[in-house]
């Protein structure tokens, strides 16, 4: 903010560090949570750095089997309760959702201020679990181990259940702030596809989550005071902890992608200057992915002594998630079509998303037929396949967010070569680690040893080297974009000529959002009826 | 926008009007007492697998809660629900002095609840009748009667939480009310306080049945 004339922003005004700790402005709680995500990536990226180091031989090199244990459920619950849950709609949802619909905040201020404290609270029972020996258990804290382990699960499974109200009250805010704040004129048939998305997303937070405390409620008891519930010898029943665990955790992961999903939509849209294909089908294929979460638990659980007809079932209606996966993936192609694209890094962000996440959603189809998983259930190909959703398919789109946003978050333009520099060595990176898990899993390589047999080296030293790429291109982006905040060139209010609302208001935005009351005079995609400069090129 | 109209001082600077305020935080409560309904559905099914794999024993295990303090607990918690609309009502009147009286009521009957439900605590402590490796009652036949006990527990103390939360939230808006921040225009808060006594009482009103009336 070293600017002769500084104009009165959301981030210069009001001034001093208590404005920023007790603000209800949802535009600087977003950045409150961005930070916190950021530092959470961080942490949860280092320890898979150090997990692929350990695998680059055979044997013991790094950590003995113990700590590995230690480390790999320390990255997954890191990298799921901190980092990718809030990621997209506690930080670029909170920021975008009120200027997205025209509002001057969310429905509940303070409660979106609450739920930020609610996941700094839970963060640190987390991280304070990681000193009072880290859980090994896994981030799925599967009894019956997790009721016997001498490691600290209670701490971290408390901490899951307190993170777990914050998103219960975001998601909340969220569906009336969507339902009640819009401004006139607003139907919801006009509203961008990222407030659909947020909106399905909002709606398997609430319904899901108090499951997930209740589980892990339930877990406390079982340890504290062996209830038995989840315990054979006492006339309970382990398996039930599965199902209880992934009635929560598989709406969980629609959770992570449906965010990501409605982003892809507004850069498609925004860098192919054309109207989006399908409103309607993408925004009712995000409820109709909200809806089918809830049935397809049981697909984790194949090999778990569920009853075959049980299993049947359980396979056939996750075949169905691919129905609306597949409508949006084509919608969005359909639009690229003889659209005027535009390559900036968001939008290589959006393609390597198309790219990435249907390899993802492809093999997640080969997961879910019953005699494939029987063969490749706990192998590598699990942890591939997991990878090319959560991080090809949400990571990415959150980096396309990231970048689209930038100039109205910050009011600066990070450097262009740089972020494609970036880009690439994400994509590259990010394909060298994973795709050879596939074949790895394939080839039998069982998931969460730190060890294996020496066939499996080359592919393993392989990922390694992939991590690596990975982490020399979030390394040039933090440079890049931290850079940017005090050398940026400042952007301006619409640079790359989108129709929604966040770029009718300045960069960045007033206290209020907007100086004068955005009107509804075009919907969000109608690039063949408005024609809007691009300040940018 | 309309901000050059009176702005009441309840109103919240983002909402255009009255209205959508009190729209909003009565939308807001239904999904968050969803969230609770949901919470609890946990512990529903749990009883509910529990119940049909070991039947017997549920019944014979029931038999050992108190069916007497069970049914006073349960007319106790009714007229609280009663004296908490009574204080809407009486808001909705611009009646304050009655508001407070009723939630007064409300409070002296939801504590009536605690003690009653802290004199059958006591007793299963003391016989012993306890969740999962406390368990040392031995007058239960059937498999695993622990288990009843740990989702009996289970059930009704993480009621009872609610029924402290639903007292602190009455002494909250008790005091707003002394302090006259409520009127027959502005009374949201009582009103959706109101709400989640109500859903602690009818929590209440299906654990009685399922585990008081077994049989």
């Amino acid at each position: 903010m070293s600017e002769a004339v500084a104009e009165k922003n959301y981030l210069n005004d009001p001034k001093g560090w208590k404005s920023w700790v007790f603000t209800l402005d949802h535009k600087r709680i977003g950045i409150l949570y961005l930070a916190s995500i950021t530092a959470a990536f961080f942490l949860g990226g280092v320890f898979a750095v150090l997990i692929r180091l350990e695998l680059l031989n055979p044997g013991q090199d790094l950590m003995g089997p113990d700590t590995y244990n230690q480390i790999f459920t320390l990255h997954g619950a890191v990298m799921i309760f901190l980092f990718i849950i809030p990621s997209i709609p506690a930080a670029l949802g909170n920021f975008f959702l009120p200027l997205l619909i025209g509002a001057k905040d969310v429905a509940f201020p303070r409660l979106n201020l609450a739920s930020y404290y609610i996941y700094v609270f839970g963060s640190m029972f987390a991280v304070y679990s990681i000193f009072t020996g880290a859980v090994d258990t896994g981030w799925t804290f599967y009894t019956p181990y997790s009721t016997e382990t001498q490691t600290s699960v209670i701490p971290m499974t408390l901490g899951a259940f307190i993170l777990g109200f914050s998103s219960i009250f975001t998601g909340l805010n969220f569906i009336v702030t969507i339902h009640k704040m819009r401004i006139p004129g607003m139907t919801w048939y006009k509203l961008p596809l990222f407030v659909w998305a947020l909106y399905a997303t909002a709606i398997i937070q609430v319904v899901a989550t108090p499951v997930l405390g209740i589980t892990l409620l339930l877990l406390i008891f079982e340890r504290v005071f062996s209830v038995g519930i989840f315990n054979p010898d006492m006339g309970g029943d382990p398996v039930l902890f599965q199902h209880f665990f992934w009635f929560y955790s598989h709406p969980a992961v629609y959770i992570m992608i449906l965010p990501g999903m409605g982003i892809i939509s507004e850069l498609i849209a925004t860098f192919s200057h054309k109207k989006i294909f399908g409103y309607k089908a993408i925004a009712f294929s995000s409820l109709g992915i909200a809806f089918i979460s809830f049935l397809v638990w049981g697909h984790h659980m194949f090999v778990s002594g569920q009853s075959e007809l049980a299993a049947m079932i359980f396979s056939f209606l996750t075949f169905l998630v691919g129905i609306p996966s597949g409508i949006k993936v084509f919608n969005w192609i359909t639009t690229l079509y003889k659209g005027q694209i535009h390559f900036d890094t968001p939008m290589l962000y959006a393609l390597s998303f198309l790219f990435l996440f249907t390899i993802g959603g492809l093999t997640g189809i080969f997961l879910g037929a019953l005699a494939t998983d029987v063969h490749l259930h706990d192998t590598y190909f699990v942890v591939a396949h997991f990878h090319y959703v959560m991080m090809g398919g949400t990571v990415m789109a959150f980096l396309g967010g990231l970048h689209y946003w930038w100039p109205k978050m910050f009011g600066k333009m990070y450097n262009h070569f740089w972020s494609v520099i970036a880009m690439i060595l994400v994509f590259v990176g990010f394909n060298v680690t994973f795709f050879s898990q596939f074949i790895l899993g394939s080839q039998g390589m069982p998931r969460r040893y730190y060890n294996y047999l020496d066939q499996f080296q080359p592919l393993h030293a392989f990922s390694t080297i992939g991590s690596w790429i990975l982490g020399a291109g979030f390394i040039i982006m933090a440079i890049y974009l931290i850079h940017s905040l005090f050398k940026g060139r400042k952007a301006s209010d619409n640079p790359w000529g989108g129709l929604t609302f966040e770029w009718a208001t300045g960069s960045p935005p007033p206290h209020h959002n907007f100086k004068v009351t955005p009107k509804m005079t075009h919907g969000p995609y109608d690039y063949d009826k408005v024609l809007v400069e691009q300040t940018d090129y | 926008m309309s901000e050059s109209h009176t702005h009441p001082a309840h109103l919240a600077h983002h909402f255009s009007d009255v209205e959508q305020q009190r729209e909003s935080a009565k939308f807001g409560m239904w999904v968050f007492l969803l969230t609770e309904v949901l919470l609890f559905g946990g512990l529903f099914m749990a009883y509910a697998i529990y119940r049909a794999w070991n039947p017997d024993m549920f019944y014979n295990a029931h038999k050992a809660l108190n069916i007497y303090m069970g049914t006073a607990n349960t007319f106790v918690l009714i007229a609280s629900s009663v004296t908490m609309a009574l204080s809407i009502r009486s808001m909705q009147l611009d009646k304050r002095k009655q508001t407070i009286g009723f939630l007064i009521a409300t409070l002296a009957l939801a504590c009536i609840f605690l003690v009653i439900k802290y004199f059958e605590y006591s007793h299963k402590f003391h016989v012993g009748q306890l969740p999962g490796k406390y368990y040392s009652y031995t007058g239960i036949k059937g498999t695993n009667p622990h288990i009843f006990f740990g989702i009996y527990f289970g059930m009704t103390g993480l009621h009872g939480l609610h029924v402290l939360a639903g007292m602190s939230a009455i002494v909250w808006v008790l005091i707003k009310t002394v302090k006259k921040k409520f009127s027959a225009e502005y009374y949201t808060p009582v009103e959706m306080v109101g709400l989640y006594w109500h859903l602690v009482d009818l929590i209440w009103i299906f654990l009685f049945p399922l585990l008081y009336l077994i049989g």
